[in-house]
């Protein structure tokens, strides 16, 4: 087998490409494949190291998403690390199988490129996708850059494949804005990597046929309340061995991805803004022009969406005077989902700050760092809190 | 050649599917798939697509197989035995399993003819090394009876029931095992529980194909069709004689009937017995349909021996 | 007795193989039985083919009788026997064979 890195190398990638490393450093057994923009030139920058023999992953080119999804879970159950990649009505056409890739506690990685979901059927960014996705028992990792989602896809796969979780794995970098933009990006040596994740060792391999096991059977009311109860569980555990993790791979990479969420200049923050993905990006140029004008601003970026932090940014929360609430998804007929996130979080705090809930973004409309910073004059008392409000609109 | 002495001395050294399930009595289902279970002799490991041989076979936490089974959903059976088989190919290349293993998928009608059709489509054209067997009693029995692609012409189910308006269902069944052959894949075939050593040679051939193999086998569902417990297999049979459920192969290619009656049967004979067609008979015959259904299968029959005879020729 | 979640296997798997003995159908049957006379029995085992339980038990592919905890009573194995060794009686009946 070929290598491509003998030791750490830092270069210009797009984030898709990034991720497609990280998919040819774990050597996944199989990849199930389908193309969706804007994900396909993650699977078609994997399908060329696999050409080229620098891996020698099985490629299933499926027929759909679907099928891909349902593939994954075949060959997970067979005791294969497998990972793949989908965007937006891929994700939709998924979603049966997530839910049954979870319960089955297939740890599959998935690299999602978030895109609008239709209709109007709409190629950009924003986060529809993986929020639609959200209930179906998968650990989702939002990443802000090309660079995060090399990284946190490594750690995610071993997050995934521990036995203490075993639960599949999303890592998501917005469509487009990460996809597709070339960022300077500091890729380990392979070796490293294949360390750092280990050998997947399934718990019941149905390839072993001298101890056979029926998988997805039929549960009825006697247990299948049960069955689901003990993903509660694993999805308990993904806090723990997140931190455990992040540790361990500070020490290799020496990037440190500290708790549950980035905090960006949180300690002293007044009013918080919070927001998934690359906007965090743009948010925290809004946040250091509104610092140099002195306002006591911050950014609470979750890379974690599921399990939710809900503890971690209850505390951090605590005693602020306002929360700017930045949704790139709408749920129609309710809130933003992470404003809902965050306002059932702070039930439990006594000095529970202002909400405003903002929508932005949504079908790759871009955000603007003044666009941001025009916010806080909402969030210091002009505007009524607890209403939804949209970024960038025409109304 | 397979004979009950052989098949029954595996079974015996491995049941491979026991009568730990609740599916009806008198269900054709058990019958095809420990006939194909029984005429493989390499280590076996079975997809199966949601159906009554899923719900029926493993209500947690009981299971009626001895051999390594997953079911993922409906639509998806063949998807699923592509990851299955891709992950044993992977793995074997790379030294984590050095036992041959064989891998079956079996659905139904509804799960194959109609939503697992691109599922199914994909995997053959892939070219996956499994055998997909369709055990197609002609309709959703799981739910009760529903028309699928697969019900015949004028059959009453309850989705396209028997009334003023209505013969029950208005279109013809589609020709999956002509669409499968479509893929030219090295082995399809249509079978049935009515002929056991016609099924085991039929496996046998498929299941040493290196490739994708299909089959399509006959087997009825007693409450659907609306017989006794104890007619299930002969009434495949007078599909059998009647030519509606001919036994053919296709191999590489060649097309070869497998069984031609001696005298063929009207098709009345095969439906007369089965309640979803009383309607045909009663109050009074439907001489117009049954004269249709009729020249249906005398088409389809001689579009078969044409296909068999060029083949035939061919080959010579 | 029911398990507590913390005792299931992960994922729902049903580790090991068939649970014979948790799933009984024998009492599906309503009043008749399948009986066979040794006498005239060939061991074709075309009882054995047709059987959707395989309830038949099998001996050196000799014919040995039923797996009454399972045998669903269909009849097909009466129905499918050439020499009409076997035949579907009462429930009640004492084994028209000793």
């Amino acid at each position: 087998m070929k290598k491509i890195l003998e030791k750490e190398h830092r270069t210009l990638l797009t984030g898709a490409e990034a991720a497609a490393h990280t998919m040819r450093q774990l050597r996944p057994e199989v990849v199930p494949v389908y193309p969706i923009t804007p994900q396909t030139p993650i699977i078609e920058t994997f399908a060329q190291f696999v050409a080229d023999g620098f891996v020698d992953t099985e490629i299933i080119n499926v027929e759909s998403e679907h099928s891909a999804m349902s593939a994954a879970v075949g060959a997970s159950c067979g005791g294969a690390r497998v990972l793949t990649a989908t965007s937006s009505q891929g994700l939709a056409l998924m979603l049966e199988i997530c839910y049954i890739a979870s319960a089955m506690r297939c740890p599959i990685g998935m690299a999602v490129g978030s895109r609008a979901l239709s209709g109007p059927i709409n190629i950009h960014c924003d986060h529809s996708d993986s929020m639609m996705a959200r209930d179906a028992g998968w650990v989702q990792i939002f990443c802000e850059n090309a660079q995060e989602a090399y990284d946190l896809s490594i750690v995610g796969q071993k997050l995934a494949e521990d036995q203490r979780v075993l639960l599949p794995v999303m890592t998501i970098q917005d469509g487009f804005t990460i996809t597709h933009s070339a960022e300077p990006v500091a890729l380990l040596p392979d070796e490293a990597v294949t360390e750092f994740v280990g050998e997947y060792r399934a718990l019941y391999p149905l390839l072993d046929t001298e101890h056979p096991t029926t998988q997805g059977p039929f549960a009825l009311p006697d247990y299948y309340f049960e069955l689901k109860r003990q993903q509660v569980d694993a999805m308990e555990n993904v806090y723990a061995v997140w931190g455990e993790l992040q540790e361990e791979f500070a020490k290799l990479s020496g990037r440190r991805y500290r708790g549950l969420f980035e905090a960006y200049k949180l300690d002293d923050a007044e009013y918080i803004y919070i927001v998934l993905g690359a906007t965090a990006g743009t948010a925290k140029v809004a946040i250091d022009r509104l610092r140099r004008q002195r306002k006591r601003v911050g950014l609470l970026k979750p890379w974690l969406f599921r399990p939710f932090p809900t503890e971690e940014i209850a505390q951090a929360l605590q005693g602020c005077k306002a929360v700017a609430i930045l949704d790139r998804a709408l749920s129609l007929g309710s809130w933003g989902p992470l404003y809902s996130e965050i306002s059932a979080a702070l039930n439990t705090v006594s000095a529970r700050p202002l909400l405003y809930n903002y929508i932005y973004g949504l079908g790759g409309r871009d955000i603007r760092p003044d666009q941001l910073m025009s916010v806080l004059k909402d969030l210091e008392g002009e505007s009524d809190a607890n209403v939804q409000r949209f970024i960038g609109l025409r109304e | 050649m397979p004979n009950t002495k052989a098949l029954a001395s595996y079974e015996e050294r491995e049941k491979r599917f026991t009568g730990a399930h609740a599916l009806c009595a008198g269900c054709g289902t058990p019958i095809a798939v420990r006939a194909v279970l029984n005429a493989i002799e390499e280590p076996v490991v079975v997809v199966t697509a949601t159906g009554c041989l899923e719900v029926a076979t493993t209500r947690y936490p009981t299971t009626a197989w001895n051999v390594p089974w997953l079911h993922v959903a409906f639509e998806n059976a063949a998807a699923v035995a592509s990851g299955v088989e891709s992950a044993y190919r992977v793995l074997r290349r790379r030294g984590k399993i050095s036992k041959e293993i064989r891998f079956v998928a079996f659905a139904g009608d509804g799960g194959t003819y109609d939503i697992g059709l691109q599922a199914l489509s994909g995997a053959l054209e892939r070219g996956h090394r499994f055998l997909y067997v369709c055990c197609d009693n002609e309709a959703y029995m799981n739910t009760g009876n529903q028309r699928s692609g697969a019900t015949p012409f004028a059959a009453q189910t309850s989705t396209a029931p028997v009334g003023q308006e209505s013969f029950g269902k208005i279109q013809r069944r589609k020709d999956l095992t002509e669409i499968v052959v479509a893929h030219r894949i090295p082995f399809v075939a249509q079978a049935s529980i009515g002929d056991w050593y016609d099924l085991a040679n039929k496996v046998r051939k498929a299941i040493s194909t290196d490739g994708p193999s299909f089959i399509n086998v006959m087997s009825s569902c007693p409450r659907g069709w609306g017989h006794d417990a104890n007619q299930t297999v002969k009434i495949t049979r007078l599909a059998l004689e009647t030519c509606f459920w001919p036994l053919f192969e296709v191999e590489d290619g060649r097309w070869s009937l497998n069984y031609v009656p001696e005298e063929r049967l009207p098709i009345e004979i095969w439906l007369r017995p089965q309640k979803r067609f009383a309607h045909l008979f009663e109050p009074q015959e439907k001489t117009e349909l049954l004269r249709e259904i009729q020249k249906q299968v005398d088409r389809d029959w001689e579009r078969l021996l044409q296909r068999c005879e060029v083949s035939a020729c061919a080959s010579v | 007795m029911l398990k507590r979640y913390q005792e299931l296997p992960l994922g729902g798997v049903v580790v090991g193989g068939a649970t014979l003995q948790l799933v009984k159908t024998g009492s599906w049957r309503s009043g008749e039985k399948p009986f066979y006379d040794e006498k005239r029995c060939i061991h074709c085992l075309l009882c054995w083919v047709h059987c959707p339980e395989a309830t038949i038990l099998i001996e050196d592919g000799q014919m040995r009788g039923f797996d009454y905890e399972h045998c669903k009573g269909c009849g097909l194995c009466a129905e499918h026997c050439p020499t009409d060794a076997i035949q579907m009686l009462s429930e009640m009946a004492p084994s028209p064979c000793p």
